[in-house]
């Protein structure tokens, strides 16, 4: 049990963690290139960076799920294996997940002490009282009103948090890691969790701080590292360090020469959405895109553009706003609604949303259309089928043996056509394309732009949502950037940069106080 | 007293204004407002008879729900309780009457071959990660197909071993209070189902379980050898199914080979009228002793009261739906 105070055997300001050299490969994925990084007691060190920079894998390697190929892990000085989560928190690492990993059905003492309760009669019975006098301690020491009984699944996802906090402490951890903590909490309970950070920081803890917010760095970082492609490309004062220089590095690589979307001419309206509201999740959207355009949505992870697309194909209900479609209002209330009005959504998730993969090419393709493809309202039409999908397997070049093959023997970049083949034929003009090259080769990845962009040149309106940024410049005639919920801006593709985009990406339109919008 | 130890259930889930605790009321109310129509419009069904025989009928019924309580909270399903309690007491009859063993001998074989066979169910779900679902419905049919064989598609009666109705049929209560004829099983279902509630909310097993059907990946996060307690949740429960083994097989004087499949849907039926949730993390012994109840009071009453088979089983249908549906709509008014 950790005693208030059994931290402060670290001199506060000492290396608590020195990581250097580190290298992983994952299957055809170069994760950590000589990655470094180091955390002092006492110290909040942001760790920043594009998602699939590194941040990530490099904290599994800290926490002992991930076993590094090579490099150095010094904790308190000492060299260290970490061969399992176990063996870090042994050592005092502990981490607190984005997502958290709490049983909802078990009271916050029961959590908090899952898998080494206090017991009693012979090891047989836990012992409750114990259990529940220890939590309501570590509750104590953070500061916070917390009923140890009281079930986990009842509360705010606030304090859900602040039981997985105390469950770190309750480790004696004194190096905590943070992943965008903030990431499901209000105002007021990002200023509560502030409050105990500080404390945590004075008691000698180190809290490796995961994030994508600027002003989150600027108000609780002592230093910030950036990485970037698996390595670490610099640590510094966050105080001192402007929010511009952290996201060019950021972001780094010139795109100078590479391919951007030509300038467009005007074309008529496809689709307008007038104040698209859904409690908590989407702020008063408005946007349009035209024919033959293509609107990119950039955005961090959870700024809510998925969440829009959803919206406006019907799959979640919205609270308020207004569709048009070709300048008619439209009301879709389900995914069936949105097709009907030629509205097209294209999950990221190909294989769990997109695609039936244990059935045939076919079957895929003329899925939204079957209807055409019955006869005498019964039966199948097979060879009519088959004959349908072989025409836009050649029109995409969908590299298949023949259109009986299983989707699920497809590489990703023809499972995408494949969906986007089956939209096409049940004659959707109106597409919402979600990361189209997520778990593409690169190869592939030009293929789907060429045929994006020659889909737009047909008069079809799209809609890119992606988080490369060369890719959304790339395709783009036009970008709409969203942070958390709303959209901060709007750029012209042609003319935009990666830093503008970041910038507004991580605009957050209320300030927690103490930093002012200029400093952004 | 059964009732306090009972209610003591869930310390940190319960009290009177959780969802939990409105699930247990609704079963409750029920299995009374049932009582009250039956107890009006069937003369016959007040009567202490009648009554002692409800409570034999649910000794079995729900002593197996017991067992499917601890697996099902765990996230998990058993359909094998059914045909494990024929089997097991076609094993204790092959130690009392082939073999001629003293009775004790064929109890401990009883529970033994049950903790047995219900590890091995929990080994190839955890271990080999078979879904529950299909484990035990392999379980179900080999351990049918066993008893069947054993016993050479004949009961094997205990008449060499006089004592063995003593443990469903005499009452040791009616030895006490003479006017309180309770019968042996009954009171072992009581003690079963109280030790279970122990089980389930005061030992590191019970917490184990809650964790189990929680979040199961958390709990393994966090350091606690899931496969091991899984093993340990199906094997206390094929040991209680041993119970009910010796229960049946003493009440019929005999073990029953082709008896058994069936009640392990009637086990699943009481346990889920009784609040707990298939999906696991949330359940309560009373909640399932309520639901027994709920289920032998029905046919009961309906059979009294002149109502064909067929439609008894109707209704019995209808109720899990009901009882279902309501306990889906309480959790997320909670």
């Amino acid at each position: 049990m950790a005693e208030p105070g059994a931290q402060q055997r670290v001199a506060a300001g000492a290396l608590v963690v020195e990581m250097r050299g580190i290298e992983k490969h994952f299957p055809g994925v170069h994760a950590l290139r000589g990655a470094r990084f180091d955390l002092r007691a006492g110290e909040v060190h942001a760790l920043m960076g594009e998602n699939g920079a590194g941040k990530s894998t490099l904290m599994k390697v800290l926490t002992g799920v991930n076993q590094p190929d090579s490099g150095e892990i010094l904790i308190d000085g000492q060299p260290v294996t970490l061969n399992g989560p176990r063996a870090a928190q042994d050592r005092g690492v502990s981490i607190i997940h984005q997502e958290l990993h709490l049983m909802n059905h078990l009271s916050a003492a029961q959590n908090i002490f899952i898998g080494r309760e206090p017991r009693r009669m012979f090891g047989w019975f836990t012992d409750e009282n114990s259990a529940n006098a220890d939590a309501a301690a570590l509750f104590k020491r953070m500061k916070i009103d917390i009923d140890p009984r009281g079930e986990v699944g009842h509360m705010t996802v606030a304090r859900q948090q602040l039981v997985e906090i105390a469950k770190a402490l309750s480790f004696d951890s004194h190096v905590l890691i943070m992943d965008e903590p903030t990431s499901a909490l209000n105002d007021t309970e990002v200023e509560h969790l502030f409050a105990i950070i500080a404390d945590l920081k004075r008691q000698g803890v180190g809290v490796v701080y995961i994030t994508h917010k600027m002003d989150e760095v600027k108000r609780i970082a002592d230093r910030v590292t950036v990485m970037r492609d698996g390595q670490t490309i610099e640590t510094m004062p966050a105080a001192s360090t402007p929010i511009s220089r952290i996201i060019s590095l950021m972001v780094g690589r010139e795109l100078a020469d590479a391919a951007r979307a030509k300038p467009r001419k005007g074309g008529e309206e496809a689709l307008r959405v007038v104040g698209l509201n859904r409690k908590g999740v989407i702020r008063d959207v408005s946007f349009c895109v035209a024919k033959g355009e293509i609107l990119g949505f950039a955005g961090l992870m959870g700024a809510g553009r998925t969440e829009v697309a959803r919206a406006i194909f019907g799959a979640d209900a919205i609270d308020s706003g207004e569709i048009y479609v070709h300048g008619a209002k439209r009301r879709i209330a389900s995914p069936a609604d949105a097709v009907r009005c030629g509205v097209a959504y294209l999950s990221e998730d190909r294989k769990r949303f997109g695609l039936v993969t244990p059935m045939s090419v076919s079957a895929n393709v003329t899925m939204a259309s079957w209807r055409r493809f019955v006869s005498g309202g019964v039966f199948m039409r097979d060879g009519a089928m088959r004959k349908t999908s072989g025409e836009y397997v050649n029109l995409l070049k969908v590299k298949t043996p023949s259109v009986d093959q299983e989707t699920r023997l497809l590489s990703g970049g023809n499972q995408q056509k494949v969906v986007i083949a089956k939209w096409l034929l049940r004659d959707c003009d109106i597409l919402f394309f979600d990361e189209p090259t997520r778990g593409i080769d690169v190869g592939a990845k030009a293929e789907i732009y060429k045929l994006l962009q020659k889909l737009a040149d047909e008069g079809k309106a799209i809609v890119v949502i992606s988080s490369e940024l060369p890719e959304v410049l790339r395709l783009s005639h036009r970008i709409l950037v969203m942070c958390e919920g709303r959209v901060t801006g709007e750029l012209d593709g042609p003319t935009a940069t990666q830093e503008a985009i970041m910038t507004l990406a991580t605009r957050r339109l209320e300030p927690a106080a103490g930093i002012p919008i200029e400093a952004l | 007293m059964t009732q306090t130890v009972l209610e003591q259930a869930a310390p940190s889930r319960s009290g009177l204004f959780t969802v939990a605790a409105a699930q247990k009321a609704v079963a409750f109310v029920v299995l009374v407002v049932l009582i009250g129509y039956f107890g009006f419009a069937a003369p016959n069904f007040l009567t202490e008879d009648n009554l002692v025989g409800i409570l034999q009928a649910t000794a079995v019924n729900g002593v197996l729900g017991v067992a499917s309580t601890l697996v099902i909270i765990t996230g998990g399903i058993d359909l094998s309780v059914g045909t494990l309690m024929t089997f097991t007491a076609v094993m204790c009859g092959v130690v009392l009457t082939n073999w001629q063993m003293p009775m004790i001998l064929g109890v401990v074989a009883a529970l033994a071959i049950g903790a047995l066979c219900g590890g091995v169910s929990g080994a190839i779900i955890a271990k080999l990660r078979v879904p529950p679902f299909i484990a035990t419905l392999g379980m179900m049919l080999l351990l049918k197909g066993l008893a069947l064989v054993i016993a050479q598609d004949k009961p094997i009666y205990f008449n060499d071993t006089p004592n063995f109705s003593v443990i469903s049929n005499d009452s040791f209560i009616g030895g006490l209070l003479p006017s309180f004829e309770v019968p042996n099983g009954v009171v072992i279902l009581f003690a079963v189902a109280i030790l279970g509630s122990i089980v389930l909310n005061k030992t590191l097993l019970g917490r184990y379980i809650f964790a189990l059907g929680s979040n199961e990946e958390a709990a393994r996060l966090s350091g606690v050898n899931v496969d091991f307690w899984k093993i340990i949740t199906y094997a206390l429960g094929g040991l209680i199914c041993g119970v009910a083994g010796l229960i049946i097989a003493s009440r019929l004087n005999s073990a029953q080979p082709a008896l058994g499949q069936g009640y392990e849907l009637e086990a699943i039926a009481a346990t889920v009228i009784g609040g707990t949730s298939l999906s696991g993390g949330r359940g309560t012994m009373l909640g399932t002793i309520i639901g027994a109840f709920i289920m032998s009071v029905l046919t009961n009453g309906l059979r009294i009261m002149g109502v064909a088979q067929e439609w008894q089983i109707v209704v019995t249908g209808v109720i899990i739906i009901v009882a279902v549906y309501v306990d889906m709509r309480l959790r997320r008014a909670g």
